[in-house]
């Protein structure tokens, strides 16, 4: 392999990390507010408001049913105003946070709600706002499982990038469809799916130590 | 008997249904005082209406009708900032502890002092000083986690007492916790509702919680309460079968089952026992009457069951016994007489 392709792998993994970090990001901006509201507005619940839950539902629901690639060609109206082109790295971030986003909104919101009942009791009874049993009980409480959650999200999101590759955005996707499938370059198509598999397993083995470390319930010998 | 803490003033709770049925009534009715600085139990079976009674004092369940009076406020009408205010007065501790697990003990200790806005550098000493008092200052920094069930009840009573509430509420606090770690964790309670003259409501299915530290009892059954009053007073003289059936085994003595197997209500022959519950209490309750009995009427009398014991700190005795049917009447009258009560449970050949 050229030096020139090894730099091009390298360009494309670079900008296959910026496009999942960024989308990550702005995706956990939007979702986690969402996943919040979406956890805590149920009848009964700390914010009820049962019919808001529902139709903010309807619309998450409806965003996760689009197919990612069909999302991202419906929408290049949408990314050529906010962006101002429908092409390349920075354009590719938006079909990819709005894609990302409720997905992140119903693993935070699954998250927030496996958190003991009683815990918002007892926060209750000490006199707690409902803002204070979000942040001080329901998000801490939740926090290896979101870990975990969006781990799994920023894996979802490697695989959309590489899709976006097919529609101008750039990045690994980009690189093994044009060079490994275009011009029928074996080389580079395995340098791709290899980059892409070692991504996936630091990723995924990043997101369970963080979890592991931010998760208090098992014992451990604390010396002593 | 001093001011009220807490007054349950004709509370009724009904849970509306969906079409067609009617309400659910959790309780109805309810008229209560808990005495302040007084150790309060309200005992009755799981469904009974308890915990929905305890929730009503810190504002988690509210009254469909009626009042609950809380150190002076009406917690029903309470807006959510003073319900909010209310419930820094009220700690509460529950059945399965309910502490925060990615928090440490100490973090858990403070969690009430941050919630009402105390700046940090007055959590520390505070919260240092809970840590002592509930005697858990080698595991601070632990996690839950790593704690016993006794170690983790302590740090919910100490999370409890953070914000130095005046009123206390135990939600089955022991109910998860084995005999031992039992005594121990009401042994604290005791210890915290003298020293801090903190009153406390507790709800319990268990008759000896209510013995080893209740001053005062309510039994409460299908949403009413079916007796109230001292601990000892009702342990002694329990007028309501619901009453009986929680002490059975809790005040020592229940009928053998080879004599209840054969016990019937009404004599059958002259020459049958009449089974009684003798009940002793307070100065009577270490007079040897029985002795007295056969001595001064000539009456035999067989002992089938018994026991002495404390309740409040003041001896309670209870003997089951048979009497010859003929003389059955003169000797209860001869020991009601002596200040003890009796009871007839039936009938033996």
């Amino acid at each position: 392999m050229s030096a020139n392709l090894i730099q091009l792998l390298w360009d494309s993994t670079l900008q296959t990390l910026y496009m999942v970090a960024i989308a990550t990001l702005l995706g956990t901006l939007i979702g986690g507010p969402l996943g919040i509201f979406l956890a805590t507005s149920r009848r009964g619940e700390l914010y009820s408001s049962p019919i808001a839950n529902t139709v903010v539902g309807l619309v998450v629901n409806a965003a996760r049913s689009i197919p990612f690639i069909i999302l991202a060609v419906a929408i290049i109206p949408f990314t050529r105003w906010i962006v101002g082109t429908a092409i390349g790295t920075s354009a590719a971030i938006v079909p990819l946070t709005i894609a990302v986003a409720p997905f992140i909104a119903r693993l935070i919101e699954s998250s927030i709600r496996e958190v003991d009942s009683g815990l918002i009791e007892a926060a209750r009874s000490m006199g707690a706002t409902p803002a204070q049993i979000v942040r001080k009980v329901l998000l801490p409480e939740a926090m290896p499982s979101i870990v975990l959650g969006l781990t799994l999200a920023i894996v979802s999101l490697i695989g959309f990038t590489a899709m976006v590759g097919t529609i101008g955005g750039k990045g690994l996707g980009d690189l093994g469809i044009r060079y490994g499938y275009q011009r029928f370059m074996p080389d580079v198509m395995l340098a791709v799916v290899i980059i892409t598999i070692v991504m996936v397993q630091i990723v995924q083995t990043l997101g369970e130590w963080i979890a592991a470390r931010f998760d208090k319930r098992a014992p451990r010998n604390r010396g002593r | 008997m001093a001011e009220a803490a807490i007054s349950f003033q004709g509370v009724t709770r009904r849970y509306p249904q969906k079409k067609g049925s009617g309400d659910v009534i959790a309780l109805q009715d309810i008229w209560l005082d808990v005495p302040q600085g007084a150790v309060t139990g309200i005992i009755g079976r799981s469904g009974a209406g308890k915990s929905t009674l305890l929730r009503m004092v810190n504002g988690l369940e509210r009254p469909s009708s009626g009042k609950v009076i809380v150190n002076g406020h009406n917690v029903g009408e309470a807006d959510p900032a003073a319900l909010r205010a209310i419930r820094r007065e009220v700690g509460m501790i529950f059945q399965h502890f309910n502490l925060l697990a990615m928090r440490s003990v100490y973090d858990n200790i403070a969690l009430p002092l941050e919630i009402a806005g105390v700046d940090s550098a007055r959590i520390k000493p505070r919260v240092n000083e809970l840590i002592e008092l509930v005697g858990l200052t080698q595991q601070a920094a632990r996690y839950p986690a790593e704690l016993s069930g006794g170690q983790k009840q302590r740090v919910g009573i100490a999370r409890a007492l953070a914000t130095n509430p005046r009123v206390l509420l135990s939600d089955e606090a022991t109910s998860a916790l084995d005999p031992d770690t039992t005594r121990q964790v009401l042994a604290l309670l005791k210890d915290i509702n003298r020293e801090l003259g903190l009153t406390i409501l507790l709800i319990t299915h268990e008759m000896a919680v209510v013995r080893d530290i209740g001053t005062h009892v309510a039994v409460i059954e299908n949403g009413q309460i079916v007796e109230s009053g001292e601990t000892y007073d009702v342990f002694s003289r329990p007028q309501h079968a619901t009453t009986r059936s929680f002490l059975t085994g809790v005040t020592g003595v229940a009928v053998p089952h080879f004599i209840a197997d054969r016990m019937t209500a009404e004599p059958r022959s002259a020459d049958d026992e009449t089974v009684v519950q003798i009940t002793f209490v307070g100065p009577h309750a270490t007079d040897p009457m029985l002795a007295r009995l056969t001595a001064e009427l000539g009456v035999s009398v067989n002992i089938m069951a018994g026991a002495i014991e404390e309740i409040g700190d003041k001896p309670f005795g209870s003997l089951i016994v048979g009497l010859p049917a003929s003389r059955t009447a003169e000797a209860r009258a001869f020991l009601e007489q002596h200040g003890l009560f009796t009871e007839v449970l039936g009938h033996v050949s």
